[in-house]
C-alpha cells in the first residue's frame, strides 16, 4: 500500500507537534525558560504543517483530478495568511498587542468555522455523533471569529461606545435559539433524509449567519474595560472549535492541543475575572464599564495640584518608591522616560519597585510586557499579593497612567461598580504622587477618591512629559548622577 | 499494517479528557508576569488548525470547497504565524538585572488556582 509511508509520517510528526506544543507550554511558565518555549512550540507548527501535504497520496479518486490545483491554493494561502500576519505581528505597536492577539485569535476562529463548513457542504460527516460535533465546532468558531473581530474594533477605537438596546440580553437569547434550532434541524434532515423545507445549502448558511451574528450582538454591549476577559473567553472558545475539529477530521494533534487551549484559556478567564473580583457571567452579561455613574458621592477635600520638577526632587530624598503604572503611561510613550527616571532615583540610593495590577493596561499582564520592552528588570516588577503590603512603608507611591486599580472605593464604597475588586493601596503610602493627563475619569469611568486625599498630590500633564521634567529636575541637583 | 487513525465515542473523549487536564495544569503554574505572552502563546498554539485546512483544501473537489477551504487555510496560517510573531516578540524582551535573581523573582509569583 503506498498510503502507509505518509500516513507514518503524518502519524509521527503530529505526535512530535502535540508533545511539542505541551513541552513548549511548560517552558513558557518561567521567564528565564519562556522564549524557547514558544521555539519548540512553533518547531512542532512548522513539521506538522509541512508534513500535512503528504495527505496528497490519501484523497479520494473524485478528489484526484483537482489535487495539483488543491496544492497551489493551499500553498497560496499558506504564503499569503502567514505572510500578512507575520508582517503585521512583527509591526504592530507593543500597546496595540491586546487588539492583534484578539484579531489572531479570531482568524483561529474563522479556520475552524470554515472547516466545518467544507465538511457540512461536502455532507461528509459520518453518523450522528461526528455531524454534532461538527456543528457545535462551526458554531463556536463563527461565534469567537465575529466576537474576537467585535472586539479588536473596540480594542483599536474604530467602535468607541458600548452599544445597548432595551431587552438586548432576550434578542440574544433568541438569536441563540435560533442557531441551535437550525443547527438541529440540519442534523435531523441529514440523519432521517426528509426533504428539509429549504435547500441545504441555505439552512448551512443560514445556520452560519445566525451564529456569526450571535457573535457581534453578544461582544457589543461589553465595556471595554472587559475586553481582556472577553478576548480571553474568545480564545479559550476557539481552542475548543479546534478541538472539536480535530475529532472531526479524526486528528489528535488538533485535539489535543484545541483542548489544551480550551482548558488553558478557561484557567486564565476565570483568574481573570477573579482579579476583578467579578464572575465570567457578570462580565458578559451585566455590561459593566459605562461612564453612566457621575456622582462625586461622599467625596472630600479637593485635588491639590503640583509641579512635576516638584515631585521628581521629593522622590530623590525619599528612601522607598514604589511605582503604579497603567494603562496611561503606554498610551503616552513614557516607559523608556519612566525607567530612565528610575535608574537615576536608584543611583541616589532611592529604593525603588513596581507594583503591577493583575488588570493593569487591557490585557492581563500587557504592563509587565510594556515594562519589559523599555528594559526595566522584571525582578523589580512586583505583583499584587506581593507588594501590597508594603506601600504602608512606601514614601511615596507614583501612580501614572492609572485610575481604577488604586481607587480606595473598591473597599469602601459598595455603590461602586468596582466594589469588592482587589485594588493596589496606594492610598496608603506617606506621599502619593498621581501623573494624569487631566481632571478625567479612568477606563471605567469612575471618579477616584484617592486624588481627593491629604496626602495626594497630582501632576497634571502627558506621561512623558512629565517623566521629562522630573529627569531634568533631578539632574539639576548634580548629585543623583554623581552618586 | 495499517496506520489509519480512528478515534471514536470514548476514546476521544479519553483524549479530550487528558488533553484538557494537561492544559489546566500546565498553565497554572505560570506566573501573572508572563499572563500576556502565555494568552498569545497559547493563541499561537491553535493555530493547529491551519493543518486541518490543508487537508479540508486537498480533500475538496467543488468549487464551493475549494474555496471554504482556501479561507481556512488563509485564516489558519494568519492565526498560526501572527501568534508566533507576536508572542516571539514578547518574550525577547524579557531581562534580568542580575542572572541569579531569575529563580527568585519566578518562585515569588506563585500560581494560585
Amino acid at each position: 500500500m503506498s498510503t502507509i509511508i505518509p500516513q507514518l509520517i503524518i502519524g509521527t510528526t503530529d505526535l512530535a507537534a502535540a508533545f511539542l506544543f505541551l513541552y513548549g507550554l511548560k517552558r513558557m511558565s518561567s521567564p528565564v525558560t519562556a522564549p524557547s518555549g514558544i521555539f519548540v512550540a512553533g518547531l512542532g507548527m512548522l513539521v506538522a504543517i509541512l508534513a500535512s501535504f503528504l495527505y496528497v497520496f490519501s484523497v479520494s479518486a473524485a478528489t484526484r483530478p483537482h489535487l495539483a490545483v488543491n496544492v497551489g491554493l493551499a500553498l497560496v494561502a499558506l504564503a499569503l495568511g502567514g505572510g500578512i500576519a507575520w508582517w503585521s505581528g512583527r509591526k504592530v505597536a507593543l500597546t496595540a498587542m491586546p487588539q492583534m492577539v484578539a484579531l489572531y485569535n479570531g482568524m483561529g476562529g474563522g479556520a475552524a468555522g470554515a472547516i466545518a463548513a467544507v465538511e457540512l457542504f461536502g455532507n461528509k460527516a459520518q453518523g450522528l455523533a461526528q455531524l454534532v460535533v461538527t456543528l457545535l465546532g462551526a458554531l463556536i468558531g463563527a461565534v469567537s471569529l465575529s466576537g474576537s473581530v467585535i472586539a479588536w474594533a473596540k480594542l483599536d477605537g474604530v467602535i468607541k461606545k458600548p452599544l445597548r438596546v432595551r431587552g438586548q440580553q432576550a434578542v440574544n437569547a433568541l438569536v441563540m435559539l435560533a442557531t441551535l434550532v437550525v443547527g438541529g434541524y440540519i442534523a435531523f434532515v441529514t440523519q432521517s433524509g426528509v426533504e428539509p423545507l429549504i435547500p441545504m445549502p441555505e439552512l448551512i448558511t443560514l445556520f452560519f449567519g445566525c451564529a456569526l451574528v450571535f457573535g457581534v450582538l453578544m461582544t457589543l454591549p461589553i465595556g471595554g474595560a472587559d475586553m481582556p476577559v472577553v478576548i480571553s473567553i474568545y480564545n479559550a472558545l476557539t481552542g475548543l472549535a479546534v478541538g472539536f475539529e480535530g475529532f472531526v477530521l479524526q486528528n489528535p494533534a488538533l485535539m489535543i492541543a484545541g483542548m489544551v487551549v480550551g482548558a488553558a484559556g478557561t484557567l486564565l478567564t476565570l483568574l481573570m475575572a477573579k482579579a476583578m473580583n467579578r464572575s465570567v457571567g457578570n462580565v458578559v452579561f451585566t455590561n459593566f464599564g459605562t461612564p453612566a455613574k457621575h456622582k462625586l458621592g461622599n467625596i472630600k477635600g479637593s485635588l491639590k495640584p503640583v509641579e512635576a520638577g516638584d515631585a521628581g526632587i521629593f522622590m530623590r530624598y525619599a528612601s522607598k518608591v514604589i511605582i503604579v503604572p497603567g494603562y496611561g503611561l503606554a498610551a503616552a510613550q513614557g516607559q523608556q522616560k519612566l525607567y530612565e527616571f528610575v535608574k537615576l532615583l536608584q543611583a541616589a540610593g532611592v529604593d525603588v519597585k513596581f507594583a503591577i495590577h493583575p488588570v493593569a493596561g487591557r490585557m492581563p499582564g500587557q504592563m509587565d510586557v510594556l515594562l519589559a520592552e523599555a528594559g526595566v528588570p522584571y525582578d523589580l516588577i512586583f505583583q499584587l499579593e506581593d507588594i501590597n503590603d508594603q506601600f504602608a512603608g512606601a514614601d511615596v507611591a507614583l501612580v501614572i497612567g492609572a485610575n481604577d486599580v488604586v481607587n480606595p472605593a473598591a473597599r469602601t464604597d459598595k455603590s461602586s461598580p468596582i466594589y469588592g475588586m482587589p485594588i493596589l493601596n496606594a492610598d496608603k503610602a506617606k506621599k502619593v504622587y498621581v501623573v494624569k493627563r487631566g481632571e478625567g475619569k479612568g477606563y471605567a469611568g469612575i471618579v477616584n477618591a484617592l486624588f481627593y486625599g491629604d496626602n495626594c498630590n497630582m501632576v497634571y500633564g502627558d506621561a512623558q512629559a512629565v517623566l521629562g521634567k522630573m529627569i531634568e529636575a533631578v539632574k539639576g541637583l548634580g548629585l543623583a548622577a554623581a552618586a | 499494517m495499517d496506520f489509519a487513525i480512528t478515534m471514536t465515542g470514548f476514546v476521544a473523549l479519553y483524549v479530550f479528557m487528558l488533553a484538557a487536564f494537561a492544559g489546566w495544569v500546565i498553565i497554572g503554574g505560570v506566573p501573572a508576569i508572563l499572563h500576556t505572552p502565555l494568552m498569545s502563546g497559547s493563541n499561537f498554539v491553535h493555530g493547529i488548525v491551519v493543518v486541518g485546512g490543508i487537508f479540508a483544501l486537498l480533500n475538496a473537489s467543488t468549487v464551493l470547497e475549494q474555496s471554504i477551504g482556501f479561507g481556512a487555510v488563509l485564516l489558519g496560517a494568519g492565526n498560526a504565524a501572527g501568534g508566533y510573531a507576536v508572542t516571539d516578540r514578547m518574550l525577547a524582551m524579557f531581562q534580568v538585572s542580575h542572572p541569579h535573581h531569575a529563580k527568585r523573582a519566578h518562585a515569588k509569583h506563585p500560581k494560585k488556582v
